[in-house]
């Protein structure tokens, strides 16, 4: 049975507007081309590497990106496109964000009340120790501040944050940072929970092995393009994962060798047309650099290479 | 030459918590000795204290029997940190982040792969991993004898991963520098370091 569609976005672009000296301005594409779609009741990791501008995809569907971003694109939620006047209706209430930094609590306000909203109906207050009792968090942490707590509690208190309202659809930005091991999948496994209620999850994350673990699908972020969506049984062997970048992600898994290539990830500003891995990729060739290579889909995913691989 | 610490003890506050407690280790130049522990167990601490930025409340820290401190100038125990973005002045263009250092070789940019463009880009012009190799380099001076290792791939993509391990194996090996490394990830550990040591809660 096909899951009800929650959120679809299309050729999304998220570009900055930066001055360089004096008064003349630059356009930064940051996001080039970016395309999810995560069902109700499932797990989508979007992984790529810090700093390749993960968390921007966060902020623009939510509409709060900083006044100097623009972005381009299509998103559609629950059938209908999204746009800013009904996102400002829907944040915080059917589309929520898990933020990545502690730093998103209000440093002021004691946790209790900051999860409610300030909001003091009983019906609220019995659905917070209910929240409180399955993270087993103490219920008198609600009247702590957000200094007074550890770093896996503070992780709690945002995800709970999402729980408090009837989430359709979580983003979670990057939230395992700074967790040991055991403490990072315990995180994962709370969002997996999430899921399993029946809302879509989406992940950012930096950490493939992490959200293999937990995620039922896999998109790989690759120098502001999604250049490969797996199922996550498409990572036990390498033979079923489609895009070059990808096998070797792949092979550089300490467990499946370690082996590395040469190279970095290209620098938004010095990007060249064509396949942003193509100076990295040994199956390249003209067709590769000349233009914009589309998104197609290939088997149960999709790949942005023009070989099938 | 041998890195070693005797019975080191710290803690932060006078009255803090205790961070270290007794804890005694010895490294040789041709180790790659791993430390694992879980979060909050003080091995950036352990770091911080082996590199000289604190000073232990009691214990010694000795490189080749002669106390770290009596080192003066460069010193030859260098750190490389988990997040490269906080550990480069954010007004110097790469170059100068660079000339902090002790002499660094030129060929080490070229088999970190930095490529001669980024050294007059700003830290923010750079991701991550560009500005890991950075740090790299930069600890990687003539006169390091040791170089210490805090998660500094964590944050990095699986490939960069490997690109700086396999460098940082290499060159440690060939210029006979030691390493501590730090890492939550055991897999990792098991690829890269010789042994590896637990630490236990105090």
């Amino acid at each position: 049975m096909e899951k009800e569609k929650i959120l679809e976005i299309n050729h999304m672009r998220i570009s900055f507007c930066q001055y360089q000296k004096g008064m003349r301005q630059t356009e930064l594409q940051v996001i080039r081309d970016l395309n999810v779609t995560v069902h109700a009741g499932e797990m989508v990791a979007i992984v790529g590497s810090s700093g390749s501008g993960k968390s921007l995809l966060a902020h623009g569907i939510l509409g709060i990106l900083p006044y100097n971003a623009f972005m381009k694109g299509e998103i559609q939620y629950c059938g209908e496109t999204l746009t800013e006047k009904r996102i400002r209706k829907l944040r915080g209430k059917e589309i929520v964000l898990v933020p990545q930094s502690t730093s998103y609590l209000d440093p002021l306000m004691k946790v209790g009340q900051q999860i409610c909203k300030g909001k003091k109906n009983p019906e609220k207050k019995r659905k917070l120790n209910r929240i409180f009792e399955q993270y087993s968090l103490d219920q008198k942490v609600q009247e702590q501040y957000p200094f007074e707590l550890s770093g896996g509690m503070t992780r709690r208190i945002m995800i709970s944050t999402a729980l408090i309202e009837t989430p359709k659809l979580v983003i979670a930005d990057e939230p395992t940072p700074g967790l040991d091991p055991r403490l990072a999948r315990r995180a994962m496994e709370h969002f997996r929970q999430l899921a399993d209620m029946g809302a879509a999850v989406l992940m950012i994350t930096h950490d493939l092995e992490l959200a293999l673990d937990t995620a039922d699908r896999i998109q790989v972020f690759y120098a502001g393009y999604t250049i490969e969506d797996a199922i996550a049984e498409d990572f036990l062997k390498e033979e079923t994962l489609r895009h070059p970048y990808t096998r070797a992600l792949w092979r550089a898994m300490p467990k499946n060798g370690f082996h590395y290539i040469d190279g970095v990830q290209p620098y938004t500003r010095d990007m060249k047309p064509g396949c942003p891995f193509a100076p990295r990729c040994e199956k390249c060739t003209d067709r590769c650099r000349e233009k914009e290579v589309p998104w197609r889909s290939s088997g149960n995913g999709y790949v942005r290479c023009v070989y099938d691989t | 030459m041998i890195l070693e610490t005797r019975n080191l003890s710290f803690r932060y506050e006078n009255k803090g918590r205790q961070i270290l407690e007794q804890f005694s280790l010895q490294a040789d130049s041709n180790e790659r000795v791993g430390i694992a522990a879980p979060s909050g167990f003080g091995k950036t601490t352990l770091c911080k204290l082996l590199a000289g930025y604190e000073q232990p409340e009691t214990g010694e820290i000795l490189l080749d029997g002669k106390p770290l401190q009596s080192y003066k100038g460069y010193c030859p125990v260098q750190m490389i940190w988990q997040h490269p973005e906080q550990a480069v002045n954010p007004r110097l263009r790469m170059k100068s982040v660079l000339e902090e250092g002790d002499q660094i070789d030129p060929k080490l940019m070229e088999k970190l792969g930095i490529e001669p463009d980024w050294l007059n880009r700003f830290p923010t012009e750079l991701s991550g991993g560009e500005l890991q190799r950075f740090c790299i380099a930069r600890a990687l001076g003539k006169r390091t004898r040791f170089l210490l290792a805090d998660e500094i791939s964590t944050m990095l993509d699986l490939i960069t991963q490997s690109q700086i391990w396999h460098f940082l194996i290499e060159e440690t090996q060939k210029r006979g520098i030691g390493m501590i490394v730090v890492s939550h990830d055991a897999e990792l550990v098991e690829r890269v370091c010789t042994r590896v040591v637990r630490m236990n809660k105090q």
